[in-house]
C-alpha cells in the first residue's frame, strides 16, 4: 500500500510537470495552428539556461527563475511566433512540421554548442533538497510538492487569463476565427505573440522542474514533447481541463509501470518500457480518434523540381555507377566507407522523396525504419539478394503497421505518430535482445549476388551505387507513372480524388509502406557496409537531421536526395573534425531549413535554374560587353539547352509559392 | 423510378441549420436544377449526396439503396460524380493528366495495359477544351477549369453528375454551348443535378427545378412553373407585404448585356455623388 | 457638399487568377444608407472584404472620410470606426454571449457601455448571457452580431448578407435594427441579396454584376429592375 502511495506521488509529480508543458503546447497550437514539435527542446534549452544562471554563475534561484521564465522564455516565444513561424498556421502541415523540427534541431544545436557534453556533469539541485516530508509513511520531496502546487497555480492562472480577461477571451476567440477577431478590432498578432510567450515560458518551467529528476540532458527533455502531446491529444489539442486529466493519467501510468515492472519476471529485458509509456499512450489515443473529414478547398498547384525521363535517368545512372567504380578502385578503405555511407543516406533520402516530396506526408522516423532494415538483414543472416529483399519487405510491413492506426487522420497526426514510433524503436526495440541489445553491435555479412561476391570494400560500394541507381529509377518511374500522378492529385485535392473514387486511406498506407521499404534497404546496406552496426546509428534525432537536410537540399528531386545524402554523411565528419563548432553546425542546418522549408524543392530547385539564368540573363549582358565571348557563350547555350531539357513544361514557370493554401474550408456552404 | 432520393436530410453546424428537412428526387435521364439564394444550403446538399458531409439526420439513396453512410469513394464507384464550386482541379498536373488520373482511378488495375490517350482526347473534345490539353490546370481560366472538372468527372462514367455552379466563368457563347452539352449528356442517359445562378441557363436547360430556401425545398416544377411561382420570387427578393409577379414592373435589363435605364456602369456614381 | 464617408475608385481585386472586382466605383455619402444589390458571385462580399482590409486589392483606391486607407489592416480600421459584420456567422461560437460582447469593446467603447447598450436593445441576449453563442439559433446569433454595430459607435457600418439563412420574421427584426442605427446618423453600406428588404431601409442603391457596379439610383428605381437582374428576363 505504501508502495502504491509512493508511486502515486511520483506519478502526480510527473503528471504535474507534463500538464504544465502540455498546457503550453495547447495554448500555442490552438491560437496559431502551428504545432510546435520543438516545445520540449525549448524547455530543455531553458533548463540549461537556468542551470547556467543559478549554478554556474551563482545567481540567486529566484532571480534566475525570473530571468528565465519572465524574460528570456517569453521573448523566445515571441521570436518563434513572429520571425520563424509567421503564416504557418495556414500552410500545408508538412511545411509547418519541417520548420518546427528545424527549431528543435536548432535548440539542440544551441545547447550542445554552449554547454558541450564533455565538460563536468551538470545537475540542477531539487528545490529545498533534503527537507523530506513524511506523509503517513510516504516520503514526499519538496520538489514534488512544489511541482504539483505550481501546476495547480498554472491551471488556475490559465483559467483566470482565458475566462476572466479580455485578452484571454481574445485568445480563445482567435482559435475560432482570427480574421473575425481583427474585424472586432482585436490584434490577432498580439494575441498570438502572447500565447507563444506564455506557452514557451510554460515549456521552460516544465523543463526546469523535471531536469533535477530526469537529468540535464539534451534528448530526454526534448522528448518531453511526446508526453505533452499525448496528454494534449486527450483534449484534442484544444481543451485544457482534458489536457490536465491526460497529463495526470499519463504521469500515474508511467509511475506505476516503473514501480511494478520489477515485480514482473523478465523485467530486465523491458528496461526501456517506462520511457515509452507516453508513446504507447499516444498510439492508444490516436487509434480512438474519429475519422477526419476530407479537406475541401484546394492547395494551389505546386511547382515541382524537374523529373527526368527514364532514358535520361538511365544514362545518368550508368554514368554515376561507372564514376563510383572508377573512383572506388583508387580509394582508401576509410574514404570508401564515407562514400558508402553517403550512398546509404541518399537511398534513405529517396524514401523521403517518395513520401514527403511526392506524397506530402512527413515522417520523423526515417532512421528507425532504416534500423529495422538493418536488424532484419543481420538477423536473417542471408548474405544475398534474399536478405536484402526480406529487409525491404519486413520494414515495409512495419511501416504499414505504423500508418494504419493513423490512416483516418491528417498529416500532423501521422508525423507525430512516427516521432513516437521513433522513440519506441530507440528505447524499446533496438536496445532489446531481439535487436542490438544494449549497444551491442550486430554483425552483418556482405552479400554475394548471382555468384559475384561483394565482400571487398570497393566492390561493396559499387554494389551500393547500383542499388542507389535502381531505387532512383524506381522512384522516377513511380513519379512519371500512374501512381505518381495520383500522389500529386491527392496532394492537390483530396476532395476531388475522393469523388473520383479513390480510397485514399489505403493509398496512404501503401505509400508509407513503400517509403519504409526503401528506408529498410538503406539500413540493410549500411549494416553490410559497416560490418558491425549498433543502435546508436539509428537514434531518432538522426531522422530529424535527415529531414532538415532534405528540406535544405530539396525533397522533390533525385539530385536533392543524392546531394542531401552526401551532406548527411559529411555533417558528423565535419563535426568530429571541428568539435568546437559541432552544435553550431546543427544551428546552421536548422536555420537553412527554416528559410528553405517553405519551398519543398530546396536549393536544388535553384541549381536547376542556373543554366536557364545564364542563358537568359547573363549571356546577353556578357555578349554585349565582350563580343569576343560569343563563341564561348554559344558553348554555354548548348549545355544550357541540354539542362533545360531536364526541366519539363511544368517546372518552367517559377514565381508561384509552392503549396500555398488558398483556402481550407472543411464544409463550405 | 427516380435515381436519387434525398429524404428528410438535416445538416446542422453548431446552432445553425444549413439543411432543414430537405426532400427531393432526381429522375433518371433528366437535367434537374437546384436553385436558391446564397446560404440556402445547396452546396451542403451536394456534400451530403457525395459523402463529404455527414448529415445530422435523414437519408440519401441511389437507385433505392441507402448510401447515407457510404464513404465518398464508394459512392463514386456507384456512379456519382461531381464538380466543385470552389475549383478542385489538380493544379500541378496538366489538363490532360487531370483526366488521365480520373481514368486511372476509375480503371483500377484493369487499366494498367490499356492506352487511355484516345479517351482523354475524347473527353476534352466533348467539353470543348482540347486546346488546353498540355497546360497546367492552375494556369487556365476559371471557366475552362470548371469544364475540366466536368471532363474529369465524365471520365469515371457517372450515372449521376452533380455540377456546382458550372457556368460561372463562362462567357455567353460558351454558356450556350455548355447548355447543349448538358442536353447531350442527358440524351446519353446520364442524370444531371446542377446548382446554378445563371437563370437563363437554368430555365433553358433544366427539365425540373427544385428551389431550396433556408435548407428546405420550397418549390419544384418546370422552369415555367418556377418562374411564375410567387414563393420563389419572395425567396429571391426578400419578403414584402405582397408578392409581386415578375415583370409587373417595367422590364429593364441590367444584366450582363448592358443597361438601358439607370446609369451606366463606368460612371455610376452620379446618383450617389451628392 | 461634404466629403463622402466612403469612396471607392476603380477598384480591382482577384482571388489568384480569378478577377472578382473589375473596376468598382462607389460612394457612400455621410449619414446615408446605401444598399448594394446583385446576384450571387457579383463580387459584393469581395468588395466589402477589400474595404474592411481583409483582402488586398490589385489596383484602385479606397477613401474613408476623405482619407486614403489603401493597405490598412482590418484591426486598425476597426479601431478607427469602421465596423464590418461579415456574412455568415460573425460571432465566436465557442464563447459565451457576454464574452462575445466583451471582445466588441476592442473597437474603443468600454465594456460596461457595450453590455449596457446591447442588453437594452436585445433583452433576450441578457437572459442568455452565459450561454455559448454557438448554441443560439441563427437569428439570435445574427442579433449578437448586430450588437456590435449598435455598441461600437461606428463612423461607417458594413453589413454583409444579414439575412443569410434566416427566417423572414427575423430578417424583418434585424432590418428594424438597421433602420434604428441609421436614424442615429451612422453611414451604412448594406450588401443584400434580398433586394426588397434592403431597399426598404436604404436612401440609395447600387447594383453589382460581374464585378462592376452596373446601376445606381433611388431605391424605387432600382427595385423595379431587380427581379430581372436576379431571376433573368429570358423567356
Amino acid at each position: 500500500m505504501t508502495a502504491f502511495l509512493s508511486y502515486t506521488v511520483i506519478g502526480l509529480f510527473t503528471g504535474a510537470a507534463y500538464a504544465i508543458a502540455a498546457s503550453g503546447l495547447v495554448l500555442t497550437y490552438s491560437t496559431t495552428r502551428v504545432f510546435n514539435i520543438a516545445h520540449g527542446a525549448v524547455g530543455m534549452v531553458f533548463a540549461f539556461v537556468y542551470w547556467d544562471l543559478s549554478q554556474r554563475q551563482g545567481l540567486p534561484v529566484w532571480l534566475s527563475l525570473v530571468l528565465v521564465l519572465l524574460v528570456m522564455a517569453p521573448l523566445t516565444g515571441v521570436f518563434i511566433q513572429r520571425v520563424l513561424t509567421p503564416g504557418l498556421g495556414t500552410a500545408p502541415v508538412g511545411v509547418s512540421l519541417v520548420v518546427t523540427v528545424a527549431i528543435l534541431v536548432g535548440m539542440i544545436g544551441i545547447a550542445t554548442q554552449i554547454w558541450p557534453e564533455n565538460s563536468a556533469a551538470r545537475s540542477i539541485p531539487q528545490f529545498f533538497q533534503g527537507d523530506l516530508i513524511h506523509l503517513g509513511g510516504v516520503i514526499v520531496t519538496p520538489q514534488q510538492v512544489i511541482t504539483i502546487v505550481i501546476s495547480a497555480i498554472v491551471a488556475g492562472g490559465l483559467y483566470v487569463l482565458l475566462a476572466r480577461t479580455r485578452v484571454g477571451t481574445a485568445m480563445r476567440a482567435s482559435v475560432d476565427n482570427a480574421e473575425l477577431l481583427s474585424l472586432y478590432g482585436g490584434r490577432a498578432n498580439v494575441v498570438a505573440a502572447l500565447a507563444w510567450a506564455i506557452g514557451t515560458s510554460l515549456a521552460a518551467l516544465a523543463g526546469i522542474l523535471l531536469a533535477p529528476i530526469i537529468g540535464l540532458q539534451y534528448y530526454d527533455l526534448t522528448l518531453l514533447v511526446i508526453s505533452a502531446y499525448a496528454a494534449a491529444m486527450l483534449g484534442k489539442l484544444t481543451s485544457l481541463p482534458m489536457t490536465y486529466v491526460g497529463a495526470m493519467g499519463l504521469g500515474l501510468a508511467q509511475s506505476y509501470v516503473v514501480g511494478y515492472l520489477q515485480d514482473i519476471p523478465g523485467h530486465d529485458k523491458l528496461g526501456g518500457l517506462p520511457a515509452c509509456v507516453p508513446a504507447l499512450f499516444l498510439f492508444a489515443i490516436l487509434v480512438l480518434l474519429p475519422q477526419a473529414p476530407l479537406r475541401i478547398g484546394q492547395v494551389k498547384g505546386i511547382i515541382s523540381a524537374p523529373v527526368p525521363t527514364i532514358k535520361r535517368s538511365l544514362v545518368f545512372g550508368v554514368l554515376l555507377v561507372v564514376g563510383v567504380i572508377v573512383m572506388a578502385s583508387g580509394m582508401a578503405d576509410s574514404t570508401l566507407t564515407n562514400v558508402g555511407t553517403a550512398i546509404a543516406y541518399s537511398i534513405l533520402m529517396l524514401s523521403l522523396v517518395l513520401l514527403t516530396g511526392y506524397g506530402g506526408f512527413v515522417s520523423l522516423a526515417s532512421f528507425a525504419f532504416a534500423g529495422v532494415g538493418a536488424v532484419v538483414y543481420c538477423k536473417v543472416d542471408q548474405p544475398n539478394l534474399l536478405g536484402l529483399i526480406l529487409a525491404i519487405v519486413i520494414t515495409a510491413i512495419v511501416g504499414a503497421i505504423v500508418a494504419i492506426p493513423v490512416l483516418r487522420l491528417t498529416g500532423l497526426y501521422l508525423a507525430l505518430a512516427t516521432l513516437a514510433f521513433g522513440q519506441l524503436m530507440d528505447q524499446l526495440f533496438f536496445t532489446s535482445q531481439w535487436a542490438f541489445q544494449f549497444d551491442n553491435p550486430l554483425t552483418a555479412h556482405r552479400p554475394s549476388i548471382f555468384g559475384f561476391s561483394f565482400g571487398r570494400e570497393g566492390r561493396y560500394v559499387d554494389l551500393m551505387a547500383v542499388m542507389l541507381v535502381l531505387v532512383a529509377l524506381v522512384v522516377i518511374a513511380i513519379r512519371r507513372g500512374r501512381l505518381g500522378r495520383m500522389l500529386i492529385a491527392m496532394r492537390d485535392s483530396q476532395a476531388a480524388c475522393g469523388t473520383l473514387g479513390l480510397d485514399q486511406r489505403w493509398f496512404r498506407v501503401g505509400l508509407f509502406a513503400g517509403s519504409a521499404g526503401i528506408a529498410g534497404l538503406s539500413g540493410a546496406l549500411l549494416a553490410g557496409l559497416r560490418v558491425t552496426i549498433s543502435s546508436s546509428t539509428f537514434i531518432y534525432f538522426n531522422s530529424l537531421i535527415l529531414l532538415m537536410i532534405a528540406a535544405v537540399w530539396g525533397v522533390t528531386s533525385i539530385t536533392g536526395a543524392v546531394i542531401g545524402g552526401a551532406f548527411m554523411m559529411y555533417l558528423p565528419v565535419a563535426q568530429s573534425n571541428y568539435p568546437t563548432y559541432a552544435g553550431l553546425m546543427f544551428v546552421v542546418v536548422a536555420v537553412g531549413a527554416v528559410i528553405l522549408g517553405r519551398n519543398p524543392n530546396g536549393l536544388t530547385y535553384w541549381m536547376f535554374r542556373v543554366p536557364g539564368w545564364i542563358q537568359d540573363s547573363l549571356y546577353p549582358v556578357l555578349a554585349d560587353r565582350y563580343p569576343g565571348l560569343a563563341l564561348k557563350a554559344r558553348a554555354f547555350e548548348v549545355s544550357g539547352e541540354e539542362d533545360e531539357a531536364l526541366v519539363p513544361v511544368d517546372a518552367a514557370d517559377a514565381g508561384h509559392n509552392s503549396g500555398e493554401v488558398t483556402s481550407d474550408v472543411v464544409a463550405s456552404r | 423510378m427516380s435515381l436519387l432520393h434525398v429524404d428528410d436530410v438535416v445538416v446542422q453546424f453548431g446552432g445553425v441549420t444549413a439543411v432543414n428537412h430537405a426532400n427531393f428526387e432526381v429522375d433518371e435521364g433528366t437535367v434537374t436544377g437546384l436553385i436558391g439564394p446564397n446560404g440556402a444550403g445547396k452546396t451542403t446538399c451536394f456534400n451530403v449526396i457525395t459523402g463529404l458531409q455527414t448529415p445530422t439526420s435523414g437519408r440519401v439513396s441511389l437507385d433505392g439503396r441507402d448510401i447515407t453512410r457510404m464513404p465518398v469513394h464508394r459512392r463514386s464507384r456507384k456512379g456519382i460524380g461531381r464538380t466543385f464550386q470552389r475549383l478542385e482541379a489538380f493544379g500541378s498536373l496538366t489538363v490532360a493528366d487531370n483526366v488521365r488520373v480520373a481514368l486511372d482511378i476509375h480503371d483500377g488495375f484493369g487499366g494498367l495495359f490499356r492506352s487511355v490517350d484516345n479517351d482523354i482526347d475524347e473527353m476534352l473534345e466533348l467539353v470543348g477544351i482540347a486546346d488546353y490539353a498540355n497546360e497546367r490546370a492552375d494556369s487556365i481560366p476559371t471557366g475552362t477549369a470548371r469544364l475540366l472538372e466536368l471532363a474529369r468527372s465524365l471520365a469515371t462514367d457517372p450515372r449521376l453528375l452533380l455540377l456546382d455552379e458550372p457556368s460561372s466563368g463562362l462567357d455567353e457563347s460558351e454558356t450556350e454551348a455548355f447548355g447543349e452539352l448538358l442536353r447531350h449528356l442527358a440524351g446519353e442517359g446520364r442524370t444531371v443535378l446542377m446548382v446554378e445562378h445563371d437563370m437563363d441557363l437554368v430555365m433553358n436547360v433544366c427539365d425540373v427545378i427544385h428551389v431550396l430556401d433556408f435548407g428546405t425545398i420550397i418549390a419544384q416544377g418546370t422552369p415555367a412553373e418556377i418562374r411564375a411561382n410567387p414563393v420563389v420570387q419572395k425567396a429571391y427578393l426578400g419578403y414584402e407585404d405582397a408578392p409581386e409577379p415578375v415583370g409587373a414592373h417595367a422590364r429593364t435589363d441590367v444584366g450582363d448585356s448592358g443597361s438601358d435605364s439607370g446609369p451606366d456602369s463606368d460612371d455610376d456614381t452620379k446618383v450617389l455623388a451628392l | 457638399m461634404s466629403v463622402p464617408i466612403l469612396e471607392v475608385i476603380d477598384l480591382h481585386a482577384a482571388y489568384g487568377r480569378i478577377e472578382v472586382l473589375r473596376g468598382v466605383d462607389l460612394r457612400v455619402p455621410k449619414g446615408a444608407v446605401v444598399a448594394l444589390l446583385g446576384p450571387n458571385g457579383a463580387g459584393k462580399s469581395t468588395l466589402l472584404k477589400v474595404i474592411s482590409g481583409q483582402m488586398e486589392q490589385t489596383s484602385g483606391d479606397i477613401h474613408l472620410g476623405g482619407v486614403h486607407v489603401t493597405g490598412a489592416k482590418p484591426d486598425d480600421l476597426a479601431r478607427l470606426g469602421l465596423t464590418t459584420i461579415p456574412e455568415g456567422r460573425s460571432v465566436f461560437p465557442n464563447l459565451t454571449i457576454e464574452e462575445n460582447l466583451l471582445l466588441m469593446s476592442y473597437a474603443g467603447v468600454p465594456a460596461e457601455r457595450v453590455f449596457e447598450t446591447a442588453y437594452s436593445y436585445f433583452p433576450r441576449l441578457h437572459e442568455r448571457r452565459f450561454q455559448l453563442a454557438g448554441t443560439l439559433s441563427g437569428g439570435e446569433q445574427q442579433m449578437l452580431a448586430m450588437a456590435r454595430a449598435l455598441t461600437s459607435d461606428p463612423a461607417l457600418l458594413l453589413l454583409d448578407e444579414l439575412s443569410m439563412g434566416l427566417a423572414p420574421l427575423i430578417v424583418d427584426e434585424l432590418y428594424e435594427t438597421v433602420a434604428r442605427i441609421a436614424q442615429s446618423g451612422v453611414s451604412i453600406l448594406v450588401v443584400e441579396q434580398f433586394a426588397r428588404t434592403a431597399l426598404r431601409v436604404s436612401d440609395y442603391a447600387a447594383v453589382m454584376t460581374g464585378g462592376r457596379v452596373v446601376a445606381t439610383g433611388e431605391p424605387d428605381e432600382i427595385g423595379s429592375i431587380m427581379a430581372d437582374v436576379i431571376l433573368g428576363g429570358a423567356a
